[in-house]
């Protein structure tokens, strides 16, 4: 391969726990100077990468490179990276100034210039006079900041940062922000930054990373990943969002809510089943109606402090979430219009469930880890393994789980606009999708049934023998 | 309400006295000549004295005890203080079943009869053809003291900050170097409270020592003094090592306590 900048390229790390897979094939690289931002929701596996970029943990498959070498064999003390702790880590018995000194002592650096390059660092990080302060006595803020010295001092090629502003309060975490900022500036040394607040990513990094389920979703600029997110889950992770059904007819026409729009999107093929990102501040509403693309109806209207966040009902009973710097009555009538370049099509992964079976008898299949009613077609007979289909809307959720064939745990939801599209995973851990105009909570225990009609079995394509 | 209060502290005073009395009247008649106890023939120092000048041959058989029993102390709970924190380090990094397996097997010798662990190490002693002396009893006493070191530093390890290893392992430094200058000082509070426990234990052991100590001679305060007694009347001297022993732990305790109020003050 060409020489390149990356100063550091994951390849292929997987890891599991107990046969839990937490991270899946992660690839990624860092250019040399990068602020590179890993985003997700809490236990995705961030931190996991991150610790294994430090060398805390050893992956299952893969290789950590470090300016072209694999250090995946090399201990955290040989690495030339340094981390910033979520909980600072500072050494309790040892004043701020040591706390400091500790690398460089570790490196045998003489006195005079350790002593020249705390000071400098101190200074650096505003703590000037606190090098004799014990490091319990400090606040969290002061902390984080001897924690950050602590660490840039030895120079690091990279430096790794877990969560390193989560714990402090929401005042001074803005200020840190831009601190770190600037000191990524100033200092040129690459940063990996590790955070579940998404504005946090979006303002601070050069690069965003965002995970879920151990899996590496969209790698790209804060506002890539804003204006065009490649999925659902990246889509209502970062920022506010309008999501929806919608059908792309030929190149550059798709439609949703009931009508048709000019996009800018091709390639998606003609009459393909997509999904519609609308940003809420990309929704132009008006008070008169000519010119309107369509039209909708006032629902409420809540004063946000810059803007004005409204959820308007359309002409064809969609709900759409709206912010403009105008208030707009409730009850009153209005005019929306859509910019062809604003409207973000995405592939759907999938348009059914799709899972593996076993037939039990001539009128049962088991998946799911459950046992279900259905026809099975003529010529299976029972233990073959088969494959399992049906829509998303046929899956009905019960209340109580022993009421369900089947039982899971409400993942992950979000609102289409008329309908709830909710992620339902089992206790082993499988995906099930579900449309349904029934409201739902995050972590709500459900029962699975589905109508045997909609259900339908296939052998599959492997054969026996 | 008056004879209520003065009922209450005529109930403390006399729990107090029954605690108390056995010691106060060992002290009392250290102060004193007389052979039979419980005999007042007016107050002397001598037996203070015989006990330090080593005056009779019981005396000096009952400053040898001591010095075992001080040796046998200070050298098995030194070594359990080591093993004990290692081992408490390791069980902290395990996970799950493995884990709550090995604390269940570190909770079995504490709660086991000392007669039991006695006897057993005996018998392995025995078996093993290892002549008992010296070394069989600091074996033995390391033996049932480390799992309450192990119980003394593993609250120390959750209390402190996970990061802190790691910390020191990503500044460049080695896992001994981390070990000594890292963990160790965060731990010191837990291995000093188990250490004065191992301590404590081996000093008063009396069933293990019996067991272990095999027909050389060696005699611990705990044998000499149960031996003695079967023989027929106490040594003198018992009185004034006893009051002194008693003294000693009275001071430390005062000084400890005096210490920790005063750092409680400070927060």
């Amino acid at each position: 391969m060409a020489k390149n900048d990356f100063i550091i390229d994951i390849r292929h790390i997987k890891k599991s726990y107990d046969g839990k897979t937490v991270l899946d094939d992660i690839n990624f690289y860092v250019r040399k100077g990068e602020f590179v931002t890993l985003l997700g929701p809490s236990g995705c596996g961030k931190t996991t990468i991150l610790r294994t970029i430090a060398g805390f943990i050893a992956p299952d498959e893969g290789s950590v490179l470090l300016e072209g070498k694999d250090i995946s064999q090399l201990p955290p003390y040989k690495r030339p990276l340094n981390t910033v702790f979520q909980r600072y880590a500072l050494f309790p018995h040892l004043d701020v100034y040591d706390n400091i000194a500790f690398g460089l002592k570790l490196q045998g650096v003489p006195r005079e210039e350790i002593d020249k390059r705390v000071k400098k660092m101190l200074k650096m990080v505003s703590l000037t006079d606190y090098e004799d302060r014990d490091v319990e006595s400090l606040s969290g803020g002061q902390q984080q900041r001897v924690a950050i010295a602590r660490a840039l001092v030895n120079q690091p090629k990279v430096l790794l940062l877990d969560e390193p502003l989560a714990a402090l309060d929401i005042n001074i975490r803005k200020d840190m922000q831009i601190e770190l900022k600037e000191m990524h500036a100033k200092l040129g040394i690459t940063f990996i930054y590790v955070t579940h607040d998404q504005e946090e990513a979006l303002t601070l990094s050069d690069t965003i990373v965002v995970i879920n389920e151990g899996k590496i979703q969209q790698i790209g600029t804060p506002s890539d990943i804003y204006n065009e997110p490649c999925n659902e889950f990246v889509a209502d992770f970062i920022g506010e969002s309008n999501i929806l059904d919608g059908r792309m007819i030929e190149d550059r026409k798709v439609e949703f809510i009931g009508h048709t729009f000019d996009c800018v999107d091709e390639g998606f093929g003609c009459d393909t089943p997509v999904d519609v990102v609308l940003r809420p501040e990309d929704i132009y509403i008006m008070n008169k109606l000519d010119g309107a693309q369509f039209t909708g109806k006032v629902k409420s209207c809540t004063f946000k402090g810059v803007h004005y966040e409204m959820f308007v009902d359309t002409d064809n009973g969609y709900e759409l979430m709206i912010q403009d710097y105008n208030s707009f009555e409730t009850g009153s009538v209005v005019g929306l219009f859509i910019k062809p370049q604003d409207i973000q099509v995405m592939h759907k992964n999938c348009t059914e469930n799709v899972l593996d079976g076993v037939v039990v008898d001539e009128n049962h299949v088991r998946f799911l880890d459950g046992k279900f009613e259905c026809n099975v077609p003529e010529g299976l007979c029972s233990g073959d393994e088969v494959e399992v289909s049906f829509p998303f809307d046929k899956v009905e959720l019960m209340d109580y789980q022993d009421e369900g064939d089947a039982e899971g745990k409400v993942y992950f939801l979000i609102y289409k606009g008329d309908h709830y599209h909710i992620d339902v995973k089992t206790s082993s851990g499988l995906h099930l999708l579900v449309d349904t105009q029934d409201v739902w909570d995050k972590e709500d225990l459900v029962g699975i049934n589905i109508a045997p009609e909609f259900i339908t079995i296939k052998a599959k394509q492997q054969s026996n023998d | 309400m008056k004879v209520k209060s003065v009922v209450s502290k005529a109930y403390l005073a006399l729990i107090l006295f029954v605690l108390y009395a056995p010691i106060l009247f060992i002290a009392v008649f250290s102060f004193t000549n007389a052979k039979s106890l419980g005999n007042w023939t007016g107050f002397t120092l001598d037996l203070y004295g015989s006990l330090f000048s080593g005056a009779t041959s019981d005396a000096q058989s009952l400053l040898q005890a001591l010095k075992n029993t001080l040796l046998i102390a200070v050298v098995s709970s030194a070594v359990s203080t080591v093993l004990g924190t290692l081992a408490a380090i390791g069980i902290f990094n395990m996970r799950g079943r493995k884990k709550a397996a090995i604390q269940f097997l570190n909770n079995i010798p504490m709660l086991n009869p000392d007669i039991i662990t006695g006897v057993s190490l005996f018998l392995l002693f025995v078996f093993l053809h290892i002549s008992k002396g010296y070394l069989t009893v600091i074996l033995a006493h390391i033996t049932f003291s480390t799992p309450y070191v192990v119980l003394n530093v593993l609250p120390k390890l959750s209390q402190m900050n996970p990061n802190l290893y790691e910390a020191a392992l990503d500044l460049g430094a080695s896992p001994m170097y981390a070990l000594r200058k890292v963990l160790i000082p965060e731990l010191r509070p837990g291995m000093i409270s188990g250490f004065i426990l191992a301590f404590t234990l081996s000093l008063d052991d009396f069933a293990v020592t019996y067991f272990t100590a095999g027909s050389i001679g060696l005699d611990t305060l705990s044998t000499y003094i149960y031996a003695d007694a079967r023989k027929g009347g106490l040594t003198p001297e018992l009185k004034p090592l006893m009051t002194i022993i008693f003294l000693i732990i009275l001071i430390f305790l005062l000084v400890y306590s005096i210490r920790v109020s005063k750092q409680a003050e400070k927060k």
